[in-house]
């Protein structure tokens, strides 16, 4: 009867830990050589052939073709700069420049990556849509009201993600985490 | 107690097991995944254009909504490929898939340096049947090795604003995979 109930325990225990630990890892989007600039993250290598294991089981999970590495790369941010997830209920500002490319697009999704439908049929901005300021930086409002210049609607709903992709660039696998390469940066301006 | 410790410890041990099994199990066995959602759209050795992304017809989730895209599912059971993709005016890509979704190779218009981009694609057993003729060499710049017999090429063009968008849908539908056979030696 021990046993029997020490085994149980022990196969109870693997179960929650690998399972549980399965769930969190794709949920989370984990996957090795994750390249981290303000609140951007991007996974290189997830678009070529040495996608590691994890990397290789969220893109099966996730139904998506990954960006490949020749084509461009994919950055993703859940969160503002200061660590408050991004909520369609508030006027995020996404400003400054970005690295080199030949085109870039910055677009909404919900947390299951759909597009967002909004009356405008607006779901992304390329960088030659774009206005910017004489220095070449620019802003993009985000949020669920109208907003003069560059505005990306978010249809009102509770969470999102923005995922900010360059096409024919430089940034890659060999890109070093820091200061080198500028990113916007992402601001949570008031909400409704 | 340190019975029910001990326990603990293997179930984690084990329960780690587990966890790298699913993980490593799971793009084999997805049913959901990009190639299995694409397959009753498109027909094999074929390009097909796929619905312009918005939230109602994108296919696939995380499609970038600037750009026109159409896939040809190849199988090279039966010989090499040759796909043929017009460059749009703004940005064209080519995409090469495994049937696990893993991109092994990709080229833009700027790296083809051409009008069109053209390649051919086989698997390694193929490439390495043909023959060492300058001829063909020359005449086929591009070979692309496929890891796997079937995989998906995705060719896609950037319309940089939204008027541009039936363009680049037209560029991506001029696309052409079509089956080849192996070059034979000149001589």
């Amino acid at each position: 009867m021990r046993l029997l109930l020490g085994t149980l325990f022990a196969l109870l225990v693997a179960a929650a830990v690998g399972l549980g630990g399965t769930y969190l890892a794709l949920s989370r989007g984990a996957a090795f050589g994750a390249l981290r600039i303000g609140s951007w993250t991007a996974w290189p290598k997830t678009g070529t052939q040495d996608a590691d294991p994890y990397a290789q089981a969220s893109i099966a999970r996730s139904g998506r073709l990954p960006v490949a590495l020749g084509d461009g790369v994919t950055f993703l941010a859940k969160n503002d700069d200061d660590g408050r997830r991004l909520d369609g209920r508030c006027d995020v500002a996404v400003s400054g420049v970005t690295p080199a490319a030949r085109f870039w697009t910055l677009t909404v999704y919900n947390l299951d990556g759909e597009l967002v439908a909004n009356s405008l049929h607006r779901y992304d901005f390329t960088s030659q849509e774009i206005v910017r300021r004489g220095d070449g930086s620019f802003t993009i409002m985000v949020g669920p009201r109208a907003n003069p210049g560059n505005w990306l609607p978010t249809g009102g709903i509770d969470r999102y993600m923005l995922v900010l992709r360059f096409y024919d660039t430089a940034v890659g696998v060999a890109t070093k985490e820091g200061r080198e390469i500028p990113m916007p940066s992402i601001k949570t301006r008031s909400c409704r | 107690m340190i019975r029910w410790l001990l326990l603990l410890l293997g179930g984690v041990l084990l329960g780690g097991i587990v966890h790298l099994a699913t993980i490593i199990v799971l793009p084999r066995t997805a049913t959901q995944d990009a190639f299995s959602r694409l397959t009753p759209v498109a027909a094999v050795n074929l390009v097909v254009t796929l619905p312009e992304p918005t939230p109602e017809t994108a296919v696939m989730p995380m499609m970038d909504p600037a750009f026109a895209t159409s896939i040809c599912r190849y199988d090279l059971s039966n010989g090499p490929m040759k796909l043929t993709a017009p460059v749009s005016p703004a940005y064209t890509s080519v995409s090469f898939y495994t049937d696990r979704n893993i991109a092994y190779y990709a080229i833009n218009d700027r790296s083809a340096g051409r009008h069109a981009i053209e390649l051919d694609l086989m698997t390694a057993e193929q490439h390495a049947e043909m023959p060492e003729d300058e001829n063909i060499t020359a005449a086929d710049l591009l070979i692309v090795e496929s890891p796997t017999r079937t995989g998906l090429i995705a060719i896609r063009a950037l319309a940089p604003e939204p008027g541009q968008m039936a363009m680049a849908q037209q560029a991506v539908d001029a696309a052409q995979c079509k089956r080849t056979e192996i070059p034979k030696a000149s001589d």
